[in-house]
């Protein structure tokens, strides 16, 4: 292993982990997004107008 | 006709990893690795990261904004994302292209998944036994790959000397109740467990390989550090200095091919993916993140384990023999490790079972884009999607099977659907992208309710860069294989046999768009989108 061959496995593998490290780091920080609210009238109650 | 409610993906980490599960497959950890090693080791690292900053996360972001804005317009399927954005022809075309893709790679790679379940069986049922002859371990593990999957004559596997089909049933049923059971419940689910699975079992062995030392005593430079290096030392193709490789046009092609094949664009199946997610869903960070976790695989698990095992137990000369066929190194030369570490049936069956993970996760993603296009387009329920689909696919690995000998229908398919047609249907996804819909409005529309923002740059990027690149590659791909790949049409029945069949399902399926088309118009589907495109 020549140290050109240590340096390009090392900075690849570093890359990569800290390119995943970043990404799963944000994606398990962001707020789970808001549900859809049902407002009353969304609600079917099965009740007939008429 | 059946109406249904609209399917989504119930978490995000559930999405992400059934696309990263989509792009983690036997590439990752066979084709990486010998690509890298033959096509100037370290050196060939600089082209690749170069290609996955311009061409494959651009790509992905491509297919995940167009998913999520056809989502938004009602559609699943390629052939209503295409035309929600551009009402043309062109758009019937390579939506049926993009319906077909993913159908036929299906036809094959089941087939090849069958092969890793079938090994995984045999390591832990102990029936792999080489014998004590050392010498013989090659040759044995080639003929008893070869006697597996009929490679010595066509039709060989229906008279029943091979369990080879028994595996292959095993993989359709697996695969097809699966995806019977929809979106969450079925591919969400099986990902959410499968991906986190399969990087353990990489990590077990990694931790294995490293952790080797020199194993014999009789071979000292067969040891850890000269394997990685084999690996990762940059070295020139022919002559020069050890960097002279970057100044080959070749490598550049090469590594951009394995990082455009690695990530599963031109597939439809991340374009099927995104058009699950709610209208608000963030695509950049998810995008990115599921590119992310496949290059974790592929580099850092991928890249430490298959070439430096191969390399302490084979030696240099029999390595670089192999390194060129994802197959020689996957089924003839990794399986001789095993025959020289203790515990070699354990970690044969972990090796296997982490092959057959992988491949399950993205075999069950290319049956999704059909099965979207069938209940959309013509309110199929997903039993009768699922049977017209088993039928399609069922019939063309009956292909795959029967024209066994060298495996030419699987190469075929291979050639002409599984690597030249993705890169059509990329180039016009991104030609799409970048200049029907327009690159920075695209981008605008990838930024909404995105938790990090696509750099401006990338605007061209998209709209030049991208399609250059993928010329490139189909140029330097068919320059490559085309004369080969036609004379086989014309000197193989098989050939004959496979190319016949594709164009008849594409036919098929173009006529079928065209139907459901014309269906969508009748329903007014694309009365509203001129409104809500990009509100």
């Amino acid at each position: 292993m020549t140290l050109a061959g240590w340096c390009l496995m090392l900075s690849s593998v570093a890359l990569v982990v800290g390119l995943n490290a970043y990404c799963f780091y944000r994606v398990f920080k962001a707020p789970a997004p808001a549900e859809h609210l049902h407002a009353p009238l969304d609600i079917e109650t099965g009740e007939k107008m008429d | 006709m059946v109406e249904r409610e609209r399917e989504t993906w119930s978490t995000r980490i559930g999405v992400i990893l059934a696309v990263a599960g989509s792009a983690v497959g036997l590439g990752n950890f066979l084709r990486f690795p010998g690509r890298a090693a033959e096509y100037g080791g370290g050196a060939f690292m600089i082209p690749y990261f170069v290609s996955l900053l311009l061409l494959g996360i651009p790509v992905c972001w491509v297919e995940w904004t167009l998913g999520r804005h056809g989502g938004r317009n009602g559609f699943n399927s390629a052939p209503g994302l295409f035309a929600v954005v551009w009402r043309h022809g062109a758009s019937q075309v390579f939506g049926a292209l993009a319906v077909l893709i993913p159908v036929i790679i299906f036809a094959y790679y089941v087939f090849i998944e069958s092969w890793c379940l079938g090994y995984a069986w045999f390591y832990l049922a102990g029936s792999i036994d080489p014998g004590s002859d050392a010498a013989q371990y090659p040759l044995y593990f080639a003929e008893r790959f070869n006697r597996f999957i009929g490679a010595h004559q066509d039709g060989v596997l229906f008279t029943g000397t091979s369990p080879a089909p028994l595996f292959l049933a095993a993989c359709f049923a697996l695969n097809f109740s699966l995806i019977y059971l929809g979106i969450s419940r079925g591919i969400e689910r099986f990902c959410t467990w499968a991906m986190p699975a399969l990087v353990l079992a990489a990590i077990a062995i990694l931790i294995r390989v490293l952790t080797l030392g020199t194993p014999n005593p009789a071979h000292p430079d067969q040891n850890v550090l000269n394997g990685l290096g084999f690996m990762w030392n940059p070295k020139p193709l022919g002559g020069g200095s050890a960097f002279s490789a970057l100044g080959d046009p070749q490598v550049w092609l090469e590594a951009a091919g394995q990082i455009f094949f690695s990530l599963s664009v031109g597939f439809g199946i991340i374009l099927t993916y995104a058009s699950y997610l709610k209208p608000d869903d963030d695509v950049v960070l998810s995008g990115l993140t599921a590119s992310a976790a496949n290059e974790f695989c592929e580099v850092c698990l991928g890249g430490l384990i298959t070439i430096p095992a191969a390399f302490i137990f084979l030696g240099a000369a029999p390595l670089a023999n192999v390194i060129g066929s994802s197959i020689g190194l996957g089924f003839h030369a990794v399986p001789v490790v095993f025959e020289y570490l203790p515990w070699g049936h354990l970690f044969g069956f972990l090796w296997f079972g982490l092959l057959f993970l992988a491949a399950v996760t993205s075999s069950l993603s290319m049956l999704q884009p059909a099965i979207a296009f069938f209940e959309e387009g013509f309110g199929m329920g997903r039993r009768s999607a699922i049977t017209a689909l088993g039928l399609v696919t069922g019939v063309g690995s009956l292909l795959v099977v029967y024209f066994s000998k060298d495996t030419v229908a699987l190469d075929v398919m291979d050639f002409w659907i599984g690597s030249t047609m993705l890169i059509v249907l990329a180039l016009f996804e991104v030609l799409l992208f970048g200049w029907v819909l327009g690159a920075e409005r695209g981008i605008e529309e990838a930024n909404r309710s995105s938790d990090i923002r696509i750099p401006g740059v990338f605007a061209p990027i998209i709209r030049y860069v991208c399609p250059a690149y993928l010329l490139a590659i189909l140029g330097g791909f068919a320059w490559r294989n085309l004369p080969g790949q036609v004379r086989a049409i014309f000197e193989r029945p098989a050939a004959v046999f496979t190319v016949t069949f594709t164009a008849i399902v594409f036919v098929f399926l173009f006529l079928l768009v065209r139907l459901a088309m014309r269906r969508w118009e009748t329903q007014g589907r694309f009365a509203n989108v001129a409104q809500r495109r990009f509100a």
